[in-house]
């Protein structure tokens, strides 16, 4: 399969990044925990990825025959929620049930409980070669579909991260893409603190792997990125998306105390929304959960 | 029950060796399963597979966690996947298990071979006593120990009609043989092999053949015993368990695990909620195995029919 036809202009995906933002800032609100900082990292490659790479039109798979994403940093689901619900796999009201009892979406993503999820992941690592298994499982079949993972930065310090990596390289998986949400931070420190990861370009180019390194809040050089990956013809590729954690909303950016799980009050979602251009007067509607009723896009 | 199986004897082919011949035997009619190994399918017995079906071998190296997270993802392009390693390097691999595979309820079964202390000379770090309470503690597993060459055969096909996760043992060393026919075999079903109706022996895996003996020295001694091959531990077959225990009115369960939390920790289960009685466990008593020949091992870990033997005396006398 060539790249997707149908190119997004770049305005169009900065108008639903900025509502998958806001949308998140509010799930976390409502859910009284959750992880905004690494959610507000990976919006931008999540909404590129949906509206440009998968246009899925439809959750209720029937069958196997379509472009899978895999979010192996489960943590920022929230992100992956909202991008999936302006995308319509979602009703907009289940939102707002988010990490609540009897309720589809799981404080991290769970394919028996919400259906566009393709892997239960949050333990760091596996959602990656559950990806690099869809992969494999394409290519058995002869079939031309790509397959995307995002990673954490944090992630990487898995064993398990470097065991699909080589694997992927070893099978030639040129249509398995690995997105890195590079924020720089993971749950307690830096990365450089807690367990230094660079060279990370290198690491990833001695597998075996084709390496892209971009600004991963630049939209058109995500959509560039995606563009190369289709021109890959031997190797699996990596996506460095260097990014910011918390990025959008200026009191949590790069900020390691906003990776979560934070309860959020309410005078730090009216900021955060007001970050993501909304008054405090519309933030009635975010704190209510009455912007959960709105009909889907 | 059909004609009651009794020890045949003769050794057969090892339990690895069944199983992975009778993935051959079933690739022709179920077209789509395909067979992941770790660097062991000399020791899986998936050699066999890999050459009539290269094609539907995926070699993963020495990388258990990725090969099980992998398999969860090829099960979800329609592929059955067999995941094949030794039962510790499983072990390796069981948050994988839990997450990747049994969570999201994909059709992904994990054999394994060198179970217990079968493993022999390799000794404490290969053999492998805790995989059948690891797996039976994950929900939604399905646990399988078969006894014989031909029950193996059996459960390696009633795994493909089955979907959804599975765990089985194989085994390393010639398997005595019990069955002289391929045997019916039901996920979640457990058989009859001899009747009796002074003591239970349940069992699975290669404790079966050995309670099959220590049945037959006991009837030397005026002991009647009934045979139960227990080989699938989870679901576990309560009604059977119950009907020949209302019978017997003692259990003794035998296994080449630690007693605690696999055969033996599921029949305690099943007495305590279902119809007390006295229980005796034959199995390895909370600790390591070391290298040894097999033989060598169950005599010095009380794996044998004597110890079989002895412990349905004990639970006899510990009758109300």
């Amino acid at each position: 399969m060539d790249a997707p036809q149908t190119k997004l202009a770049s305005a169009d995906l900065e108008r639903r990044a900025l509502q998958a933002r806001r949308l998140s800032l509010a799930m976390i609100y409502h859910a009284k925990s959750g992880h905004p900082g690494g959610s507000l990292s990976a919006v931008d490659l999540l909404t590129v990825l949906y509206f440009q790479e998968l246009q899925l039109t439809d959750a209720a798979f029937s069958d196997w025959n379509r472009p899978r994403f895999v979010l192996s940093k489960g943590h920022a689901c929230p992100a992956h929620y909202a991008v999936a619900a302006l995308a319509g796999l979602l009703p907009m009201s289940e939102l707002g049930g988010l990490r609540k009892i009897n309720r589809a979406l799981q404080g991290h993503p769970h394919v028996g409980a919400t259906p566009f999820v393709e892997a239960s992941t949050g333990s760091l690592g596996q959602g990656f070669s559950i990806a690099l298994g869809m992969a494999l499982g394409f290519h058995h079949r002869g079939v031309d579909l790509p397959v995307f993972a995002m990673l954490g930065d944090g992630e990487l310090q898995e064993g398990q991260v470097w065991e699909t990596a080589m694997f992927a390289a070893h099978y030639r998986l040129n249509r398995f893409c690995a997105v890195i949400d590079y924020n720089k931070l993971q749950s307690d420190a830096r990365n450089s603190e807690i367990m230094g990861l660079e060279p990370l370009g290198d690491k990833w180019r001695s597998f075996g792997w084709a390496v892209q390194e971009i600004d991963g809040h630049d939209l058109e050089a995500i959509q560039a990125a995606f563009g190369a990956f289709h021109q890959e013809k031997d190797k699996p590729t990596v996506i460095i998306a260097h990014t910011i954690k918390g990025k959008g909303v200026g009191y949590m950016e790069d900020i390691p105390a906003w990776h979560g799980s934070v309860k959020l009050t309410d005078d730090n979602l009216l900021d955060a929304l007001a970050a993501c251009g909304v008054t405090r007067e519309q933030g009635a509607a975010y704190l209510s959960g009455a912007v959960f009723e709105e009909a889907n896009p | 029950m059909s004609a009651a199986p009794q020890l045949i004897g003769s050794s057969g082919d090892s339990l690895r060796e069944a199983f992975g011949k009778s993935l051959v035997d079933l690739a022709e009619r179920y077209p789509d399963f395909v067979v992941l190994d770790g660097d062991v399918a000399g020791g899986t017995g998936t050699h066999h597979f890999r050459k009539h079906y290269p094609r539907r071998f995926y070699q993963c190296g020495i990388a258990e966690q990725n090969m099980v997270s992998l398999a969860a993802g090829m099960a979800t392009v329609d592929l059955p996947v067999f995941v094949t390693t030794f039962a510790v390097f499983s072990l390796r691999a069981v948050e994988q298990v839990r997450l990747s595979v049994a969570y999201a309820r994909r059709n992904v079964k994990i054999v394994a071979s060198h179970p217990g202390l079968d493993v022999g000379p390799d000794g404490a770090s290969a053999q492998c006593l805790e995989d059948l309470a690891m797996y039976r503690a994950i929900p939604g597993m399905t646990v399988i120990s078969p006894a014989d060459p031909l029950e193996v055969a059996a459960a390696t096909e009633a795994m493909l009609k089955y979907d959804g996760p599975v765990y089985m043992r194989s085994g390393r060393s010639p398997a005595q043989r019990i069955f002289e026919h391929k045997p019916n075999f039901t996920i979640g079903k457990a058989q009859v092999l001899r009747e009796g109706s002074d003591v239970t022996l349940v069992a699975c895996g290669k404790m079966v053949a050995q309670s099959l003996e220590a049945a037959a020295h006991l009837a030397e001694k005026g002991i009647s015993a009934e045979v139960v091959n227990a080989a699938t531990l989870k679901p576990f077959d309560h009604a059977t368990l119950e009907t020949s225990v209302t019978k017997t009115g003692a259990v003794v369960s035998a296994e080449d695990h630690n007693i605690f939390g696999g055969l033996g920790g599921a029949v305690a289960e099943s007495l305590a909620l279902h119809r007390p009685a006295p229980l005796e466990m034959v199995g390895v008593r909370d600790t390591f195995g070391e290298s040894g020949e097999p033989d060598e091992l169950n005599h010095k870990y009380g794996l044998t029919p004597a110890a079989v033997a002895a412990a349905a005396k004990r639970v006899i006398a510990r009758k109300a």
